[in-house]
């Protein structure tokens, strides 16, 4: 399994991604520095957190135009495999390969803490279909614009299509509006494209894939996204 | 040359939750006759340009395919000639 992981200047969950996905994970990593054009032939792309061009302007807003970018999205178009965390996905939304925006959160603050998730059932992601969508996860998000919003019509289009991947829930799994703590639409955490192939996420499965680090929740996760692609490669 | 101030704000269907502190903390200081705050963002340029339809043009342009996300704010421009060397 080949990893490809764009850097961008401010990108900082870079080396939390290479480390889980190469030294935990026994994925072959290779890191590529976004002036390069070519993202080369992984077997899939991971866009890492960070706050890539320091937010400016809007999340992601300019990292959607560096030059690996077109080599990411010819990638994404041929069906490849790409996962973008925390800004990671908000570049995907501004790339357009994924649909909706970000707010700030609801309340303003930058959280960082564990929240639960669950996967929806049904849904048309390729990376998740291993994981049980009665199971609860606990992961943390970092983040101060995860507030996900879209229109009533593109809501209705991501349901149509069982585009919705992840939902913020409570402990007990439960959909709640205090669990939804950066006030997304609909609870939404994770969504993908309609292909399937295109999926983002707000928390940080990476950074609860070790025993050490007192979690291993995110580890179910990524373990479940690495086997999709293992099958389909 | 023109120069162009282009407003973006979040569309009024979009919770601005900037604005909304704001206009708490107004409230908070007594200025309760204050409503409907919002917070955009005031981005300035230079245009070389001919006319000033062609310099609208050329700032839409950037405001489509940068500096505004359609999906959630609005843009306003505002055009103005200028003398070609704007620094003395």
């Amino acid at each position: 399994m080949n990893i490809a992981i764009p850097i961008f200047p401010g990108s900082n969950c870079d080396h939390d991604t290479e480390h889980v996905f190469g030294t935990v994970l026994g994925a072959k990593v290779s890191s590529v520095w976004h002036k390069e054009t070519s993202i080369g032939t992984p077997d899939m792309v991971i866009i890492p957190g960070g706050f890539s061009y320091g937010d400016y302007l809007r999340t992601g807003a300019i990292a959607r135009f560096s030059p690996i970018m077109e080599s990411i999205q010819a990638f994404a178009q041929k069906g490849g495999p790409v996962i973008g965390i925390c800004n990671g996905f908000q570049i995907l939304l501004e790339a357009g390969l994924l649909p909706g925006v970000m707010l700030h959160n609801e309340n303003l603050r930058f959280i960082c803490k564990s929240i639960h998730l669950k996967v929806e059932a049904g849904n048309r992601s390729r990376f998740t279909q291993g994981l049980d969508p009665e199971d609860t996860f606990k992961v943390p998000i970092s983040h101060g614009e995860g507030n996900y919003r879209i229109d009533d019509e593109g809501l209705k289009s991501l349901e149509d299509h069982q585009q919705i991947v992840f939902r913020y829930v409570n402990e007990l799994g439960d959909l709640d509006p205090k669990a939804n703590v950066n006030g997304s639409t609909a609870a939404i955490a994770g969504i993908c494209n309609r292909q399937g192939n295109v999926l983002g996420l707000m928390p940080h499965p990476e950074r609860a894939a070790e025993p050490q680090l007192g979690n291993t929740d995110g580890r179910q996760l990524l373990d479940a996204f690495l086997q999709a692609v293992d099958i389909t490669v | 040359m023109f120069q162009a101030s282009v407003h973006v704000t979040l569309r009024p269907s979009i919770l601005d939750p900037k604005g909304k502190a704001s206009e708490q903390a107004l409230h908070q200081l007594g200025l309760t006759a204050i409503q409907d705050v919002r917070i955009g963002k005031l981005i300035t340029m230079n245009v070389e340009a001919a006319t000033e339809e062609e310099a609208q043009k050329k700032v839409e342009e950037a405001c489509q395919k940068l500096l505004a996300n359609d999906v959630m704010e609005d843009v306003e421009i505002e055009m103005k000639r200028v003398a070609h060397d704007t620094s003395q």
